[in-house]
């Protein structure tokens, strides 16, 4: 398994990579941390004529806080993000996905900013950015703009990231107190790509359940957003009734298509399964 | 220094005239000894065939059938032919003018048959992965670019991916054999209609079993090197019986059989997947006689995926009549199995079906049986003898319907079991379906195992779990091992396939040991097992024992490493040969002394006073007398300080061994997922040598089969494309998800060798299956759901739930 033949192109600045892809290209790939794509290059499902590595700008990785977002740079690793203090405090659900990323030695080198431009939907950062609402920070020659995440993915594998593009950050929205979140996904073996995954977010009061939020993973062709579930749930005590209403919800929000092992009629239900099992989580 | 546990080598009255009768025990055999290679593996100082560059190397990649079933109408590599670095492009007819084809039958295998194969596809290829262009290059990457630039026209025929489908012969793959089954066979010992007629209770069950493959760490690799100017060739290969590919290169490549040498350096796994004749690799071998370079082909994981053998597709539907207390009466049996396209060379298809006829119900005392296998080609991967071969289909329908008759009946499983498993004074004993047993354990094995699961309080931790509405269940699997297999296996078929082995033992000038076997070593620590045996015999410590396997240039002939023979055959004959050894040694030390032998022993590295102890002459300087200063010794007395033996069993067909598993599992019944929780092996392997190597493979082989039970699965879809052919699809097992699996052992020698062993490689994959298996449906028991078809995925678990 050897890669096609490419060109290689190290950038030391934000502006070089920027130039190199507006030259190049869908003829051109990112390298960011390599977890997917030297994979792929090696399995010849991804041709470049370009690499570009970006791994080396600075100023791409980080986590920082400013007055209204918890932001983190797009070459921010896994890992960094797995035991970083102001995820914990400030986006804990991000905290609680990332030991479901693959190993220890891949979350080293895989970064959030390339998870998110790949794009696959059975992937924990997009689903989790999905529930979080945040934004993603996308870089051109002709300036920065800033776009939803709730927008940002369009089908499989396709982004509103045009190819001359770099996402350069994640921005999260600081809530003055942190809402409980759950994430919880199905995979057979540890490190695998869920079959059916769910982030979950909400406030608890009393008993009942507001600002809730649910991002869901591997449930079709984008991170999902589960907003019938969410409306089921908003403002209710998660008793039977609402539960089961929350999850009869889930048959529109969700759109899964089968894999080898499971059918969608089997992802449809695993992930009803989950999301009574993160409420009840969640009120715990 | 570990804790030395005694010589457990057996002093046996029937030793051969003029042997030794001396066995001291210097407590090697029997010691949880470490592995000396494991310190250069583990610094990454291991030579594996990628590691080889030698001078003039070329690489070679194939181009392999996209289609399950398809004619080769052209193919074009004119554009390929002049790609950067291509050294040369070889289809079917180029390499077929060099390379004689091969039908994999054996004559003991009663009828069965296959079509030539021969190392490249001509003008049709039978499945998806089979290899139709060699590219070679000055580099793998430009072989790689090159593959890319060849053209061929296919004309896509209809693939035949179901066995049932096969069966019914539309259409029949090869015309020239008539139908599509390759092998047939059956056994009866006449009488099972009346007696489940006859039977308080009869049940029934069919189970699936998925294909799946060995995965070895290390992918099929060689690199030949053939020598124009001598008409030679030298093999470095990753293989598991180096005799036999050399036989088979001489004989199909016309090179005299004095000119051909197989070299395996380590070999990184094997599990099965190494000791057949794979057409790319024989295929490479091809373009180094052709291009006269040496050529390298190491299968990447792709391709290893649709290359390697491929094991274990069965649906066998089995019946079993009992009385209410629970006596088992007879076991009647239907397995259909699908080998794929060829019956694999030299050792067939065959023998997994084969090995299910002779294994299912081996541990009960019924006398009444009736089998009948088919196995019948498709167009899928060739599939041939992985690790276990057959024992896991038949250990799973036999321990399989033995549950469901324990369950019909109200019996405890564990009680059914003590009531039809072979009691241990019944042996020997001669199993229905014709197998011989010289002495098994099974009764003993079934008390230590109660013991070490603690029984029990399984049983009361699994009600307190169910009350809280979790649901544990415990498995048990029975099972028989063939090990130590004789010239029956293969040899008696007509296979060129040694099944004695030999050792050669010498003493060096400084008297340290070199031991040369024809048994290999594939990680599994065969070497040490070795060493310690010569050390044990010979007296000398473990670190100046060095052993070389693998060469056919320099070990003595024989079967290399398959059937869990290493230990108990390749063992023995390194006993023998040290015997033999030490009995000169002892004559050149009485010619030293000029005492007599009798009084002499070794031990310690020196030759000691036997009655006192006290050390007369070291072994170093022994050597250097002997070697150096021969001049010194009597007139007339010749040192010998080296010795061969062989051995084969002879006395049974095969060293047949026991043991019993047992699988914890929690079922999470919303969604399907198995916990393991704790698995236990007990098994009796006979003699064992070095108790943390045999623990490893029990291990190693129960993770195998946890992995077939539950993850592993090469899936296909109906035109014959393997969907998962790659290590992201296709689910291995891995630590985080396994068990402790807690081993211990009962042991009974073999009476056909003074060793005593027995295999013990394969034991682990045998039986875990099933103990998962019984484990799953007794959790489910209480909701009436019960799983059949291996591996027991989540979906197929909530299917049986009626969730989904």
């Amino acid at each position: 398994m050897k890669p096609s033949p490419f060109d290689y192109v190290r950038a030391t600045n934000l502006t070089e990579a920027l130039a190199l892809l507006e030259r190049h290209g869908e003829q051109a790939q990112i390298l960011a941390g390599g977890q997917t794509l030297i994979a792929t290059l090696n399995m010849r499902l991804s041709a470049p004529d370009w690499l570009i590595d970006i791994t080396r700008i600075p100023g791409l990785s980080g986590i920082t806080l400013t007055e209204t977002h918890l932001v983190i740079g797009a070459l921010t690793t896994h890992r960094e993000i797995e035991r970083s203090a102001l995820v914990a405090q400030y986006a804990p659900l991000l905290g609680q996905a990332a030991p479901h990323i693959a190993h220890a030695a891949i979350r080293n080198s895989g970064t959030i900013g390339g998870s998110i431009a790949f794009a696959d939907p059975a992937a924990e950062w997009p689903a989790c950015c999905v529930a979080l609402d945040a934004r993603f920070v996308i870089q051109a020659l002709s300036g920065e703009r800033r776009v939803s995440a709730r927008t940002f993915f369009r089908g499989l594998y396709d982004t509103d990231r045009a190819a001359h593009e770099i996402i350069t950050a994640i921005e999260i929205p600081r809530e003055r107190a942190p809402r409980r979140s759950v994430f919880m996904e199905l995979a057979r073996r540890h490190g695998d790509y869920a079959i059916v995954g769910v982030a979950l977010l909400g406030r608890v009061d009393q008993g009942r359940l507001s600002d809730v939020a649910i991002g869901y993973v591997g449930a079709g062709a984008t991170p999902l957003l589960a907003q019938g579930a969410m409306a089921a749930l908003e403002g209710q005590a998660a008793d039977a009734d609402v539960l089961a209403r929350a999850k009869a919800a889930l048959a529109q929000d969700l759109d899964p298509s089968g894999d080898l092992y499971n059918s969608p009629a089997t992802k449809r239900h695993l992930a009803a399964v989950l999301l009574e099992r993160a409420v009840k989580q969640l009120l715990a | 220094m570990t804790a030395r546990l005694p010589c457990p080598i057996p002093a046996h009255a029937d030793l051969a005239p003029g042997a030794d009768p001396t066995v001291v025990t210097r407590g090697h055999i029997g010691s949880p000894d470490p592995r000396p290679n494991a310190r250069r593996l583990l610094q990454g100082r291991g030579t594996y065939i990628d590691d080889l560059r030698v001078p003039r190397l070329a690489h070679v990649v194939f181009l392999r059938s996209p289609h399950a079933h398809a004619r080769i109408l052209k193919i074009d590599s004119s554009t390929a032919s002049r790609a950067p670095g291509v050294l040369g492009v070889f289809d079917g007819p180029a390499i077929a003018a060099i390379c004689k084809p091969w039908v994999g039958v054996l004559a003991h295998l009663k009828g069965i048959k296959s079509a030539e194969q021969y190392p490249l596809a001509i003008e049709r290829a039978c499945w998806q992965g089979e290899p139709v262009v060699a590219i070679v290059a000055e580099t793998r990457a430009q072989a790689e670019d090159a593959r890319e630039l060849i053209e061929v026209q296919w004309e896509v025929l209809p693939a035949i991916t179901d066995m049932d489908a096969s069966l019914a012969g539309d259409p029949v793959l090869h015309p020239e054999l008539g139908d599509n089954i390759c092998f047939e066979r059956s056994v009866d010992t006449g009488g099972i209609d009346e007696v489940f007629a006859q039977a308080d209770v009869v049940v029934e069950e069919t189970f699936q079993f998925g294909r799946h493959t060995g995965v070895c760490p290390e992918g099929r690799s060689i690199l030949a090197d053939y020598n124009a100017a001598e008409h030679s060739l030298l093999v470095h290969h990753s293989t598991q019986a180096p005799h036999m590919i050399h036989d088979v290169l001489a004989r199909h490549f016309d090179i005299p059989e004095a000119q051909v040498r197989v070299l395996c350096h380590d070999v990184g796994g094997a599990y099965g997947i190494k000791v057949h004749v794979y057409p790319d690799e024989i295929c490479t071998v091809a373009t180094s006689i052709l291009l006269r370079r040496p050529v390298k082909f190491v299968a990447d994981r792709m391709e290893s995926f649709v290359s390697d053998i491929h094991a274990r597709e069965h649906k066998a539907t089995v019946r079993l009549a009992a009385r209410h207390d629970g006596t088992i009466l007879g076991i009647d049996l239907r397995d259909l199995t699908a080998i794929g396209p060829y019956s694999m060379y030299p050792r067939t298809s065959g023998i997994e079906g084969n090995q299910v006829v002779n294994l299912t119900g081996g541990p009960y005392r019924h006398q009444h049986y009736r089998a009948h296998m088919q196995a019948v080609f498709t167009n899928k991967n060739v599939t041939c003898q992985y690790r276990a071969v057959g024992h896991p289909i038949a250990v799973a329908i036999t321990e399989g319907i033995v549950d469901l008759a324990a369950e019909r009946l109200g019996i405890d499983p564990a009680e059914f079991r003590r009531r039809n498993l072979i009691p241990d004074d019944a042996y020997p004993y001669a199993f229905p379906s014709g197998v011989r047993f010289e002495q098994l354990s099974h009764q003993q094995c079934l008390d230590r195992l109660l013991e070490l699961m603690d029984y029990e309080h399984l049983r009361a931790d699994q009600a307190a779990a169910r009350a809280r509405g979790c649901y544990r269940g415990i498995g048990l699997a029975a099972m028989i091992e063939v090990t130590n297999p004789s010239a029956a296996f293969y040899g008696v078929g007509g296979a060129r396939i040694s099944s004695q082995d030999g050792a050669t033992v010498r003493l060096e000038p400084t008297g340290a040991l070199t031991v040369l076997c024809s048994v290999t070593e594939q990680g599994q620590g065969t070497e040490t097992v070795f060493a310690q045996i010569a050390a044990d015999v010979l007296g000398v410590s473990m670190e100046r024992v060095r052993v070389i396997t693998g060469d056919t240039a320099a070990t003595p002939y024989g079967g290399g490493t398959w059937g869990s023979r290493g230990a108990g055959i390749g063992g023995e004959a390194v006993l023998q040969s040290a015997r033999a050894l030490r009995a000169q040694v002892l004559d050149a030390a009485a010619a030293i002394l000029s005492c007599d032998k009798a009084q002499l022993d070794i031990a310690q590295d020196a030759v000691i006073d036997r009655l006192s102890g006290q050390t007369r002459l070291s072994l170093a300087e022994l050597g250097r007398i002997c070697y150096y200063r021969p001049d010194t010794l009597p007139a007339g007395f010749q040192s010998e300080l080296v010795a061969t033996r062989h051995y084969v069993p002879r006395d049974y067909a095969f060293a047949f061994t026991n043991g019993i598993q047992a699988s914890w599992v929690e079922v999470d019944i919303e969604t399907g997922f198995v916990q393991l929780l704790g698995h236990w092996c007990v098994e009796d392997c006979g003699t064992v040598i070095n108790p943390l190597l045999v623990d490893e493979q029990i291990r190693g082989g129960v993770v195998q089969g946890l992995g077939a039970a539950l993850l592993e699965e090469c899936c296909y879809d109906d035109q014959g494309q393997m969907l998962n052919a790659h290590l992201g699809d296709y689910l291995v097992p891995m630590a985080l998800e396994m068990p402790d699996i807690v081993c211990a052992h009962v042991q009974t020698p073999t009476r056909t060798s003074e060793l005593g062993a027995k295999g013990a490689g394969e034991a682990g994959t045998a039986g875990a299956p099933a103990a998962v298996m019984n484990a799953i449906n007794d959790a489910l028991r209480p909701l009436a759901a019960r799983v059949t078809a291996q591996p027991f995925t989540p979906e197929r678990i909530l299917a049986a739930l009626g969730r989904v």
